[in-house]
């Protein structure tokens, strides 16, 4: 077990290192000059030379990368001044330190993250759970209607009309502004209601199908049967026998998704004008702000391989068959 | 060699087309030899779900195809301004007549701002939009299933190099990968200082999007693949001398068919609403060029006092990828009679 994890951990900092490696190398090899970028109108010769020596461009790229990476652990000293570690280099756009930028923006997407992961995990499977053990009824043909349309609005769609809905025009909730946990620990809550409820939708539809069909797999297994006809109680059975053995699949998807939703929810972001994580990617993917989009990509990166290694953990306290072997 | 699936064995219940066509003296109905596409097909065709979603996606697909014809027929153009033309926009810019200035002329409306026409944009755009996904998708499964074989009937070293490419190029995060690497690409085309043309965009979409798009498909046919490579008859094909690239042909091909025909129907509406989210948040296609993305961007800044503009592309959106993702389903119940849903 311990050494199956030791491994997993090990492969995950493997493939941190290839994505960093290929981002890097990708944008810093661009035909499009980052000096020429940031040096704005009155450029000349020697101003971008002075910029390519400020950015440590004028070293060959692998050289560059290597100081990233060893900034990435140690801080380094930058010509714009000192970095500290975790050093993701300083902004293009305002000289900032990236790290600094990506703490500050970091709450908003996380709140966003738990409040929607927590919505979409409990009417999903919710949904799920009631439709599987009342299969054919009216209430499960409505929820997998539900469950279908729901997968297959865009947030860009439906996140306007809910806005224009709930907040506009009927005024039951905030529609959406940035937290500020330390003077506004309600309006925090209050402010991210509608984005996650928003965000929620396409994610809840895929665990209310998802849990319906392996809850329907599981109910038609032997050992199900067994139990029953040994008269043990439904619902013992129907919580106990199947939904443990449903689980893991739903984990699994639980987990990938987590790891996207922490590591910035760009769409929901924007369409709400959220500050987060993602509507830092796009900014700066915008601006080619290189050092902020380096950042946030690896940090999103960072994010999905975390989840994924605590995916392969969790599996372990759930199927004592893993946990044994 | 015709390939021997599943589908071939199973019980199938005679339909009554059969029984008419027999020769009537006869009590018994006549077994009649079909192939697993005909079989698939027949399936298929009982299926009500699966043929209205069929007819949707077509005609979604005609509109895409024939977007220049349907617009010199309603006598627009998506690029005129007509709202400004014909002073059809108020000081601020939004329709003057109700319901987003939808009338005989304008069956959508105009758009605010700009006041182009919201039909003939939203046709065309779904002659962008679908234009880009089927690129990607045709990409991504021709390069998915190359690799899958190659993986699955090479393996060993091959294999695992392959596979650890795979689940590098699995493990970016997807969204950030596309918004991140598009201007990247669309750069390596254009040199620097030079006006970035809709063919360029058009083409880094594509690639950025096919990058990150081959791998499911790929893992599905090498798990298939290596399944299939200890069967007798790819052994008998093999010890009869047939060659490598026969083999993958004749053999092993036919059998992942429909895998991969029902992958590609999952992969397409996926890759459309992937598209339409990069234009949405302004890395994907550029106005003027008509998109179905970029609308959900323009209608964004106005459905406070314009949401009339949100519902066209929002509920042509929604239709086409319920139709998409069930017809997925209903081809996949028809090839696969195996999996229950």
């Amino acid at each position: 077990m311990l050494r199956f994890l030791v491994r997993r951990v090990l492969g995950a900092i493997v493939i941190l290192i290839l994505i960093s490696a290929v981002t890097y190398f990708l944008f810093f090899a661009l035909p499009a000059d980052p000096a020429l970028l940031s040096c704005g109108k009155n450029c000349n010769p020697q101003t971008v030379a002075l910029i390519h020596h400020n950015l440590g461009l004028d070293q060959p790229i692998p050289v560059q990368y290597w100081h990233y990476m060893v900034g990435l652990f140690a801080g380094r000293d930058m010509p714009i001044g000192h970095c500290n570690a975790p050093c993701f280099g300083f902004s293009f756009a305002n000289q900032q330190p990236v790290w600094d930028i990506i703490k500050d923006r970091y709450p908003t997407t996380l709140t966003l993250a738990v409040m929607g992961a927590a919505i979409f995990l409990t009417i999903g499977v919710g949904l799920g759970l009631i439709s599987a053990a009342r299969q054919g009824s009216l209430f499960d043909k409505i929820a997998s209607g539900i469950s279908l349309t729901g997968q297959s609005v865009q947030i860009y769609f439906i996140g306007p009309l809910a806005i224009y809905l709930f907040a506009d025009n009927l005024g039951w909730l905030d529609r959406g502004h940035d937290v500020d946990w330390a003077h506004n620990p309600v309006g925090s809550i209050t402010g991210m209601i509608l984005p996650a409820l928003v965000m929620s939708v396409i994610f809840w539809s895929n665990y209310s199908r998802q849990t319906r069909s392996l809850m329907v797999e599981q109910l038609s297994e032997e050992h199900v049967r067994t139990a029953r006809a040994k008269g043990m109680n439904w619902r013992y059975v129907f919580f106990r026998y199947a939904l443990r053995g449903a689980m893991g699949p739903i984990i699994t998807i639980f987990g990938i998704d987590l790891g996207s939703v922490f590591g910035g929810a760009i769409i929901t972001e924007t369409t709400f004008g959220l500050h987060g994580i993602g509507n830092l990617a796009v900014a700066a993917v915008l601006q080619t702000d290189l050092p902020l989009e380096m950042g946030v990509m690896l940090f999103s990166a960072a994010s999905i391989v975390l989840f994924n290694v605590l995916i392969d953990a969790s599996y372990a306290f759930i199927d004592p068959r893993i946990r044994l072997a | 060699m015709t390939s021997p699936t599943q589908a071939a064995t199973e019980p199938e219940p005679v339909p009554e087309d059969a029984t008419a066509n027999s020769s009537g003296s006869k009590i018994a109905p006549e077994l009649v030899g079909r192939s697993p596409r005909q079989l698939a097909w027949l399936r298929f065709k009982r299926d009500r779900t699966g043929i209205i979603c069929a007819v949707i996606v077509g005609i979604f697909i005609l509109i895409a195809i024939f977007a220049p014809v349907i617009t010199s027929l309603t006598g627009k153009d998506p690029y005129k301004l007509y709202g400004q033309d014909d002073n059809l926009l108020n000081s601020y810019g939004y329709p003057i007549k109700p319901n987003g200035g939808i009338d005989g002329s304008h069956w959508f409306g105009i758009e605010p701002g700009l006041g182009r026409d919201i039909f003939a944009l939203l046709v065309y755009g779904i002659r962008t939009s679908l234009g880009i996904a089927l690129c990607v998708t045709i990409l991504s499964v021709v390069a998915g299933v190359a690799v899958g074989l190659i993986q699955g009937y090479l393996g060993g070293r091959t294999d695992y190099f392959v596979g650890r490419f795979s689940d590098l190029m699995m493990s970016f995060p997807q969204q950030l990968f596309f918004i991140a690497f598009t201007p990247v690409i669309a750069a390596v085309f254009v040199k620097p200082g030079d006006q970035e043309s809709t063919t360029i965009r058009f083409l880094a979409l594509v690639i950025v999007q096919f990058l990150l798009g081959w791998m499911s498909l790929g893992r599905l046919v090498r798990a298939q693949v290596l399944s299939l490579r200890e069967r007798e008859y790819i052994e008998a094909a093999r010890l009869s001398g047939a060659s490598s690239w026969r083999i993958i042909r004749k053999e092993l091909l036919p059998n992942v068919w429909s895998t991969i025909l029902v992958q590609s129907t999952l992969l397409l509406p996926v890759n459309v609403t992937a598209e339409a989210g990069l234009s949405f948040l302004g890395v994907g296609m550029q106005n003027p060029t008509p998109d179905w993305g970029l609308m959900f961007q323009d209608a964004a800044q106005f459905y406070q006092s314009d949401i009339t503009y949100m519902f066209f592309p929002g509920i042509a959106m929604a239709v086409f990828v319920i139709a998409f993702n069930l017809l997925g389903d209903s081809v996949r119940d028809a090839l696969d009679p195996k999996t229950i849903r």
